[in-house]
């Protein structure tokens, strides 16, 4: 049995909220690194 | 618990496929944690009046423990799916830090050793492996994209972990911000109560987010026989029990071993080794300790974007080759790391950056590496077994390192030149690593799960 996927719409805002919920933590932890980082060229 | 089953958690039509790596990060970017026990080592040392190497044992059962559970584990993983499983590793990992919390307010070392090494290290193997073989599965046209994404995460949660553990053990003693001031102890356990329960928090958003796609899903226009065409990607399957019966397996251990074996040299001593690197003859260093905590930030992305940027290459290049890459190119770096490294701090830091980036996209691409071998069937049990190269490339890193060091002076004295045999044995293990690869053929068909309608006679024995 093959079922493709055809396009998908109606989760829209819960891949954004699901991204957004690792997403931020991830880039919050990403800055703080390049900020101690900074000193390597400062 | 019904609820938490295979079968409640197959996917209705429609279901977007891209919210399965967010809910892979959400468990990975929690036990990358792991990676960021240093932020409170010291105040541990000073509350239990330990050694480093007592309170370092803590991490270190934790990653031997990863490695058992996901060995012994996998096969569970795989049969009861990623709920299942997700939802274990948050209740060991968020139980790991509540056990260790009680030892640091009691003062019992061996509860620590119990709580976040035993029974946190269990929910370390449990949820590294929880994810993949779900994401390979929903991925077949990019399986190392998908793998990547999430074990990207496992590199990332210490880049979360670090400044968020550093800013609540300021908030949580009163004392911080005094001269030479270290976290109290009983700031480390209220610090160990809130990641409980953060962590328990986002790992049962993974948990509930999660769904495994229907028997016979495939994504819109992937073509299987494109799958096919690839020499060394199978499209049969082999059970765990068999994988670990094949050459190809042991070989892509060795080379696992070889490479984070290499990675974990420069990792443990990244700090005082810059400061080493760049030791002047009246002993200061042209590298400050905010410059060394700046190379150390630095490694934690290259470690991070090694792990999403070579594995999601990997889909292109194939396997093997980018398996050739981290180990044949790793070598030649590491040799010029070791015999000029210390000509100027750019060199230095721009091969360590992507020796490191080598070491991350190691473990990002092998789950992708078992698909392409072994298939789908127990990928995830297969991954299992083949961390345990992790936990023994744990042990042996740096004992090769500071065996060398030892040998060569005491640290504060050491120079570049003192590096020099430990990083020169690393590039005989690359080399070593490299010919195990170059060696990885496709699995004898004996060895393959009979097809439907199909009989395998006996059971294979161990490859010759």
């Amino acid at each position: 049995m093959s079922t493709a996927q055809s396009s998908v719409t109606p989760s829209t805002g819960k891949l954004v909220i699901a991204w957004a919920l690792v997403g931020v933590p991830l880039a919050y932890g990403v800055y703080e690194t390049l900020t101690r980082v900074a000193a390597l060229f400062g | 618990m019904g609820w938490l089953d295979r079968e409640r958690t197959i996917a209705p039509p429609g279901f977007n496929r891209w919210l399965v790596p967010p809910a892979a990060l959400a468990v990975h970017l929690c036990i990358g944690q792991a990676y960021a026990t240093s932020v409170y080592k010291t105040a541990l040392v000073k509350h239990f009046g330990a050694s480093l190497t007592e309170v370092g044992v803590i991490f270190s059962i934790a990653i031997v423990m990863l490695g058992l559970s996901a060995a012994i584990m996998g096969t569970w993983v795989d049969k009861n799916g990623p709920r299942k499983a997700m939802f274990t590793s948050a209740a060991f990992w968020a139980s790991g830090f509540l056990i260790g919390s009680l030892g640091i307010f009691s003062h019992q070392l061996w509860l620590v050793y119990l709580g976040y090494g035993v029974v946190g290290g269990i929910g370390l193997g449990i949820g590294y492996i929880s994810p993949v073989s779900t994401l390979i599965k929903w991925f077949p046209d990019r399986p190392g994209l998908a793998t990547g994404m999430a074990i990207m995460g496992f590199g990332g949660g210490a880049l979360i972990a670090s400044p968020v553990s550093t800013a609540l053990l300021k908030m949580y003693d009163p004392n911080s911000g005094a001269t030479g001031w270290v976290a109290s102890g009983e700031s480390v356990g209220k610090l160990f109560l809130t990641l409980a329960v953060v962590y328990l928090a986002y790992m049962m958003f993974g948990a509930f987010t999660i769904k495994v796609p229907a028997e016979g899903w495939k994504p819109a226009g992937f073509d299987p026989a494109k799958v096919r065409a690839a020499a060394l990607v199978t499209t049969d399957n082999v059970s765990a029990k068999n994988a670990v019966k094949t050459r190809q397996f042991w070989l892509v251990w060795i080379a696992l071993f070889c490479n984070v074996t290499a990675g974990i040299g420069i990792l443990e001593q990244a700090a005082p080794m810059i400061q080493d690197f760049f030791r002047q003859p009246d002993g200061t260093s042209l590298a400050s300790a905010a410059v060394a905590a700046g190379f150390v930030g630095l490694l934690s992305i290259g470690n991070m974007s090694g792990r999403f940027a070579w594995s999601a290459t990997s889909d292109v290049t194939g396997r093997k080759r980018i398996y050739m890459v981290f180990l044949g190119v790793g070598a030649l770096l590491y040799t010029v790391l070791a015999l000029a490294g210390s000509t100027t701090t750019v060199l230095y830091v721009a091969l360590a950056f992507v020796i490191i980036s080598f070491y991350g996209g190691g473990f990002a691409t092998a789950p992708a590496y078992l698909r392409d071998l072994f298939g789908t069937f127990q990928v995830g049990a297969i991954h299992g077994r083949l961390l345990t190269a992790w936990s023994a490339a744990g042990v042996a890193g740096p004992l090769i390192v500071n065996a060398f060091l030892d040998a060569q002076g005491k640290p504060g004295a050491l120079n570049a030149a003192s590096y020099q045999p430990a990083l020169l044995t690393m590039v005989g293990l690359l080399v070593i690593g490299f010919v195990a690869n170059l060696l990885v053929s496709p699995v004898d068909a004996r060895f393959h799960e009979p097809r439907p309608g199909g009989v395998r006679s006996e059971e294979p024995a161990l490859e010759a």
